[in-house]
């Protein structure tokens, strides 16, 4: 287990830095002193001073990996850098502006699994056939409607006609509500997908089938069973859709006039404050490599086997993989390439 | 559970008339035909019959466990005194499990991987009695000491593949009689697992029946179990049953035809009429040589030091339980993989260190026939293509739109020599049988004339009337063509009906090796031995 924690941590801070070192790349790439041609645009509304402090913090006078060995170091403090329109420190406009998005990707990502659950759910369990096969068809559905559509359907029909929600942002929770489900509902199309046609795989195992012979019930067998083997597959794709949610949050919060990370960074593209965007991409990357990793610690909780296949130790029969899960394997399904044939067993 | 409505015919399951059909294509088929039995208390009923003989339909009709288009058309199922077949689906819930319970076929995949097994064998408890926890667990933890298991502290908390596939069915087996039922469906209790882990577990499964009281419906294939563990058997084909009766009667004067072939067909009847073939083989070329060979996987030794030779036209067979080495070094001598040490030869070539470009030229001498022919063929393959893409990649200095013209003769000629008809090359091998694909798997092998056929249980999936053909087949085709066969096996009937000499490989050494009646009549190593022993239908013997 300290192996695998171990291994797990060392590649998020490599995924960490490799993100750094590519924006700042990028960034760098761009065609003249993109920081320099922004301090002197005659539209930029900076003093002279204020112009002199950037040019000194960011030591544009230097060579592109001197510069780059200073912004890395000062990354590692805390720091990503000064913006160029305030020159206010990013990490402190980032500050700002996270709460208000926590808040709703955090609310987003509940209303999806709620939503995603329950769709799957209606998929493989509701009763009659009619009603499974419309059920199925609402991820679909989910998927193929833009966010910016259900935003502004849902503000026209409960904000303005209806008057359950404010408008624009208030600070209060119902006008949080509004958004999250608009944002859930991105990711609740492929969460749903997913997990139905996992359930679906795993309600045709034959351990099911054995269940079924203990006299269990459907809703016992979800519960004990068939829930747990559904969600590795789901489990993945949240660390993926979370991706989706930090991008869906840019459109989101434009949509519904929020401050938060979204506007942050609409703001600092119109007004090319590379820092911002900069920090941004950093503060996404942290996000989703923490989500990750929280994901990859969390599968051997859910399956056993994965340590077992980590440390380096096959499992008896081979039957099923070690490693990560690669789905239900059926009888008869040939070894993967490089392990030794079924007849060894490795204690 | 009154007396009165047991004392009809004192029956525990009462089967009449049953007619059970799938629902394809908006059509109702039937696939089991006006099926009659009874079983009585503490009875064993074997139901036997090949693939397709609709026996693991019946056993799912008694549980209520048919797949959602399946449909109980006619007749009726009895249980005590419940009529089953217009049970609830509550009524079932409560039944199952509790009164009557399953032993599943494939132990590998019958437990939920991700959950400790002491918790899926509390499943029954916890659902059919009003225990509390640590009641459960401690019945849990004695269902443990009948199945046999002595640390029951560490396997309450193991996850299946922890287990062993024995170890697995021993688990479920406590599941099966958690709830001490009246009756158990055993569907192919023992497919799948090592003749003498096979052993164990019909044991253990007479041994709690005989000390319950429980009766049972065993579903098999093997009419050497049916005959070792039944009182009754009922022979089914085609979804009909044919002929049922006392296990002893029916060995001894099978009445239906379809008996008396199934029974011609079980492999150790087999040997009663096999000659023997070679003799005199010192006299003939060497050609395996094997000495020291060992083969390592990490630090574990799959092949520990074996020595062997085998002579040309002789079948010489490697028998040995999963995990003994046998396929490893049959991948060695077919250059599929390379050996760690010791030397390998083959055809007068030391193979030992050959990598496959270099093995290639042998290819044409050393053919492979598998156990499930269909996974070895391209999905996107007819049986021509099958057949000739050995051809294909020798031969392929023809171009393209000649080479089928030219290739057909030959590819007609392999299917023929498998005893295929030649317009077998129109068809593809989705529509054939598993005794039609082996035959085509077989083929392909011959294409190119080779000198050893290397069998690697080629004929371990197939039923036993199909197997006994394969296997008569590959004989005549030794006898024709002066074949040199390596026979890869689990089955020591099996090998005892078509083998010269054989080697007894456990744990990746070879314990035992001689002539084929030296070894079976006069077995020297105790493993050998308990082989031997496992080995189900020693009653078919007894009764001839």
């Amino acid at each position: 287990m300290r192996k695998y924690l171990a291994r797990r941590v060392v590649q998020a801070v490599l995924v960490l830095w490799a993100a750094y070192t590519l924006s700042f790349l990028l960034l760098s790439a761009l065609p003249g002193n993109a920081i320099e041609n922004r301090i002197h645009a005659p539209d930029s509304g900076l003093t002279p001073q204020d112009g002199q402090v950037l040019l000194h913090y960011y030591g544009l006078d230097k060579p592109v990996w001197e510069q780059y060995l200073h912004a890395l170091g000062r990354a590692l403090h805390g720091e990503l850098g000064l913006s160029l329109t305030s020159v206010q420190p990013v990490t402190s406009l980032i500050g700002y502006a996270l709460p208000s998005t926590l808040r709703l990707t955090g609310l987003a990502l509940v209303a999806g699994i709620v939503l995603a659950g329950t769709v799957a759910i209606l998929i493989n369990y509701a009763p009659g056939a009619w009603l499974r096969g419309l059920a199925a068809g609402i991820p679909a559905l989910f998927a193929s409607v833009p966010t910016f559509v259900v935003g502004i359907l849902v503000l026209q029909y409960l904000s303005f006609r209806a008057h359950l929600i404010p408008p624009v942002d208030d600070g209060s929770f119902r006008a949080l509500v509004a958004p999250a489900i608009t944002l859930g509902l991105v990711i609740a199309a492929p969460l749903a997908q997913v997990f139905s046609t996992s359930i679906r795989t795993t309600r045709k195992q034959p351990f099911v089938h054995v269940l079924h012979a203990k006299g269990a019930g459907e809703g016992y067998i979800f519960r004990k069973d068939v829930f747990r083997n559904s969600s590795l597959p789901v489990l993945t794709l949240l660390g993926l859709a979370f991706g989706e949610l930090i991008a869906g949050s840019v459109v989101t919060e434009a949509v519904y006039a929020r401050a938060g990370v979204g506007k942050l960074v609409v703001d600092a593209v119109t007004n090319q404050d590379l820092p911002v965007v900069q920090g941004v991409v950093v503060l996404s990357a942290v996000a989703y490599v923490v989500v990750n990793l929280v994901v990859d610690l969390a599968y051997p909780f859910i399956d056993p086997r994965i340590l077992v296949g980590r440390n380096g130790a096959a499992n008896s029969k081979g039957t099923w993989p070690a490693g990560r899960w690669r789905g239900p394997r059926r009888r008869g399904q040939a070894q993967p390439q490089g392990l030794p044939p079924e007849d060894v067993v490795v204690p | 559970m009154t007396d009165e409505g047991r004392s009809g015919t004192g029956a525990v399951l009462s089967v009449r008339d049953l007619t059970v059909g799938y629902r394809v294509q908006h059509q109702l088929r039937a696939v089991v035909h006006d099926i009659s039995f009874e079983v009585q208390a503490g009875q064993v009923l074997a139901l036997v019959g090949e693939s397709g003989s609709g026996k693991t339909t019946t056993g799912h009709a008694i549980l209520g466990l048919l797949p959602a288009n399946g449909k109980v058309i006619g007749g009726r199922i009895r249980f005590r005194d419940q009529e089953l077949t217009d049970l609830s689906p509550k009524g079932w819930r409560d039944l199952r499990g509790r009164a009557v319970s399953l032993i599943p076929q494939d132990p590998a995949v019958s437990l939920d991987p991700v959950r400790r097994v002491g918790g899926q064998v509390e499943d029954v408890l916890r659902l059919h009695t009003g225990l509390n926890a640590a009641g459960r667990r401690q019945r849990v933890l004695e269902l443990f000491g009948q199945v046999g298991f002595t640390d029951v502290e560490r396997r309450y908390r193991q996850y299946p593949y922890e287990l062993s596939g024995g170890m697995r069915q021993r688990v479920l087996i406590a599941a099966a009689i958690a709830a001490s039922p009246d009756l158990i469906i055993a569907d192919e209790p023992t497919s799948g697992l090592d003749a003498t882990v096979q052993k164990q577990v019909l044991d253990l499964i007479d041994d709690l029946r005989a000390r319950s009281g429980t009766s049972v419906v065993l579903i098999t294939h093997d009419l050497g179990v049916a005959a070792d563990r039944s009182d009754l058997i009922g022979v089914m084909q085609a979804g009909r049953l044919v002929e049922v009766g006392p296990t002893r009667e029916l060995i001894a004067a099978p009445k239906h035809p379809y008996t008396q072939r199934l029974l011609e067909s079980v492999p150790s009847r087999l040997t009663l009429t096999r000659e023997q073939a070679v003799q005199a083989s010192a006299e003939r070329d060497t050609v395996i040589e094997v000495r020291g060979l060992r083969k390592l996987y990490g630090d574990v030794a799959a092949v520990n030091g074996v020595s062997f030779e085998v002579r040309q036209g002789e079948t010489f067979s490697i028998v040995g339980e999963s995990g003994s080495g046998k396929s490893t070094t049959a991948r060695i001598l077919t250059g599929l993989t390379q050996a760690t040490a010791g030397s390998a030869s083959l055809l007068g070539t030391d193979i030992t260190n050959l990598g496959r470009r270099a093995f290639r030229p042998l290819r044409r001498d050393v053919q492979i026939v598998y156990q499930n022919p269909y996974s070895s063929f391209d999905p996107r393959f007819g049986v021509f293509d099958v057949v000739e893409e050995p051809l294909r990649s020798f031969e392929s200095s023809q171009l393209p739109w000649k080479r089928r013209a030219a290739n057909e003769e030959r590819v007609v000629a392999a299917l023929e020599s498998a005893a295929l008809p030649a317009d077998f090359i129109k068809r593809h091998p989705r529509e054939l049988s598993g005794g039609q694909r082996q035959r085509v798997a077989i083929a392909r092998a011959l294409v190119l004339g080779p000198k050893v056929v290397v069998l690697d249980e080629p004929i371990s999936a197939l039923d036993v009337s199909v197997a006994a053909q394969i296997l008569a087949l590959l004989r005549q085709l030794q006898q024709e063509r002066g074949l040199t066969y390596v026979f890869i096996s689990h089955d020591l009937a099996v090998v005892r009906a078509i083998s010269d000499r054989v080697a007894v490989m456990q744990q990746g050494s070879i314990v035992e090796q001689g002539p084929i009646e030296d070894v079976f009549n006069a077995p020297r190593h105790e493993y050998t031995v308990g082989l031997l022993n496992a080995i189900a239908g020693r009653n078919l013997l007894v009764g001839t």
